[in-house]
């Protein structure tokens, strides 16, 4: 991968930080009220495996919820941005290839999740004391989970040609599958049947893992949960390598 | 010597419009090459394909002897193409911009390049400003400079006029010519006929996805357009019968009359002569492109 590439994600990790406002801080403080209204309703109410407060068992959920969220929305509103406006032909005129923009645009999905998701860490330190059970597992569950959504977002991105298209796929589809995937509570405490509906979140085992490397416990097996992970990732990126490739969309 | 476009039975549909019908077509290297047509013709279409944002049905385009589609690297380094629409990135200066996409290009430290190119658009004191904040004449001249960071050997300008004011317009056909001189390759596609005919050392036309016209422009203008004879005649007089077939009048009351060569100005002073008329005014209008390229596309049906 040669200085193109290195430009085009160089490009896409200033775009969110020029906005920084709009793009850390703003999402910073969205898991930051989650985490105050929840926290506040329910600490007293809800232990989770009988020993974890509840408190602590979000933040990790509300930390790699905004990675996940994060992510997607880098890669997907950064190609609808420039698809809209027209400017997406400046990185179509040169000689990059289809695998050095994929790598680009998902990397910097990555990069926007993690300091997103490093922001909701940094600010939650002042409510909770959280122990990192297993430091690697935190980490490959946050890069894959923006690896994952980086890829889905440039799906959405270069399949959606109106903004309104991209808030759809957000809201039906971002949001229940985060929202729904155990990020504000233990799937075990759900009936049977939805319990069994969660097994096909792959979002569930992003939220899963992660929590598993600070409380060293989860739902299921971390080892399953990075398989499934890793699967989806790679799904989702033969999808969009695909869809470069033919032109999809960018080049008629 | 490969040349700077080489083009072969291109076609492209998009639905059921036939944007380029097997289009053939030859550009050398050091050209300024003119490509008209109405809108809707295909020329957006053709350079779109030769720069990759766009995949032929068929047939196949080259730069410099390197496929658009199996060497897209070196052909697109080789091309550099100023959009037909404004477009511009709101989140970043002038000079940003133009680093960065030196850095698509894989060049590194471009800013004496950088330099030279604001230099030449009038852009130096706007190098730190950003892109929102530039007028639409501005935004122009930076497309322009985006085009060739990369020192592109042939330049594809898509309408870098319409719009445009005066002062933009001399100081960018200025530049362009320069480059040409030393060596670019220009091709230009316009609506201002004037435009083309004071730049373009060769011109095709496109009507419906085809060539309908491919030659030198003064061949152009000979064969197609003929001298016109323009004349005011004094107390308002009409033409006499001799000549009034072949004259027409124009709204001004003057009239203009065809002529098939310089010689026949004799003959026609002659007749007015003899009728007892007075010539107030006269002048010899020469051919130009936009009579041509009215009766091409005429003729093409």
């Amino acid at each position: 991968m040669g200085l193109g590439f290195r430009t085009l994600l160089y490009k896409e990790l200033l775009r969110f930080w020029k906005v920084g406002f709009q793009t850390v801080a703003a999402p910073v403080l969205t898991a930051m009220l989650y985490l105050l209204i929840f926290s506040h309703v329910l600490e007293a109410h809800v232990k989770v495996y009988d020993e974890i407060a509840y408190t602590a068992f979000l933040v990790p959920g509300l930390i790699m919820m905004s990675v996940l969220q994060n992510a997607f929305a880098n890669s997907s509103s950064s190609l609808i941005q420039s698809k809209v406006t027209g400017n997406i032909i400046f990185v179509l005129l040169p000689p990059l290839s289809y695998r050095e923009f994929f790598a680009a645009y998902v990397l910097a999905s990555v990069g926007r999740g993690l300091v997103v998701g490093g922001g909701v860490w940094l600010v939650t330190l002042w409510f909770v004391d959280l122990h990192y059970s297993h430091p690697l597992w935190i980490l490959a569950f946050a890069i894959l989970g923006g690896m994952m959504m980086g890829a889905l977002g440039m799906v959405a991105g270069i399949w959606a040609d109106k903004f309104d298209q991209l808030a759809a796929f957000q809201n039906f589809i971002i949001m229940p599958l985060t929202f729904l995937s155990g990020v504000f509570y233990s799937i075990h405490s759900l009936p049977e049947f939805w319990q069994g509906v969660s097994h096909w979140n792959p979002v569930f085992y992003l939220i899963d893992g992660f929590r598993y490397g600070f409380f060293g416990r989860g739902d299921v097996s971390p080892w399953l949960g990075l398989g499934v992970v890793a699967l989806c990732t790679a799904l989702f990126s033969v999808v969009t390598l695909y869809v470069l490739q033919r032109g999809y969309k960018l080049r008629g | 010597m490969a040349a700077a476009i080489h083009i072969n039975q291109l076609c492209k549909t998009y639905g059921k419009l036939q944007a380029l019908r097997s289009v053939d077509l030859d550009i050398q290297q050091g050209e300024f090459f003119g490509l008209l047509g109405p809108n809707g013709a295909g020329k957006t279409t053709l350079i779109s394909t030769l720069a990759g944002l766009t995949r032929a049905d068929s047939g196949s385009a080259s730069i410099l002897g390197f496929d658009v589609q199996r060497d897209y690297r070196e052909a697109r380094r080789q091309l550099g193409v100023v959009p037909q629409e404004l477009v511009f990135d709101p989140f970043f200066t002038v000079r940003e911009l133009l680093r960065i996409q030196s850095g698509y290009f894989g060049i590194r430290r471009n800013d004496d390049w950088i330099d030279e190119v604001l230099a030449n658009l009038d852009l130096t004191d706007k190098a730190d400003t950003n892109m929102r904040k530039l007028s639409g004449g501005m935004k122009r001249r930076v497309l322009v400079a985006q085009a060739l960071v990369h020192r592109p050997p042939v330049i594809v300008l898509d309408e870098p006029t319409a719009g445009v004011d005066v002062e933009l317009r001399q100081t960018l056909w200025r530049f362009v010519r320069d480059l040409n001189q030393q060596g670019h390759t220009v091709v230009l596609t316009t609506h201002y006929l004037e435009e083309a005919e004071n730049l373009c050392g060769r011109i095709a036309m496109l009507k419906q996805g085809r060539i309908v016209a491919l030659d030198t422009t003064s061949n152009l203008l000979s064969q197609f357009s003929r001298q016109t004879l323009k004349l005011r005649l004094r107390d308002g007089a009409q033409l006499p019968p001799a000549l009034a077939a072949r004259g027409q009048m124009t709204p001004s009351g003057a009239f203009s009359i065809a002529l098939n060569d310089l010689d026949e100005v004799e003959s026609v002073l002659h007749v007015l002569h003899e009728a007892g008329a007075r010539v107030e005014d006269m002048e010899l209008a020469k051919p130009d492109l936009e009579e041509v390229f009215v009766s091409v596309m005429h003729e093409a049906g």
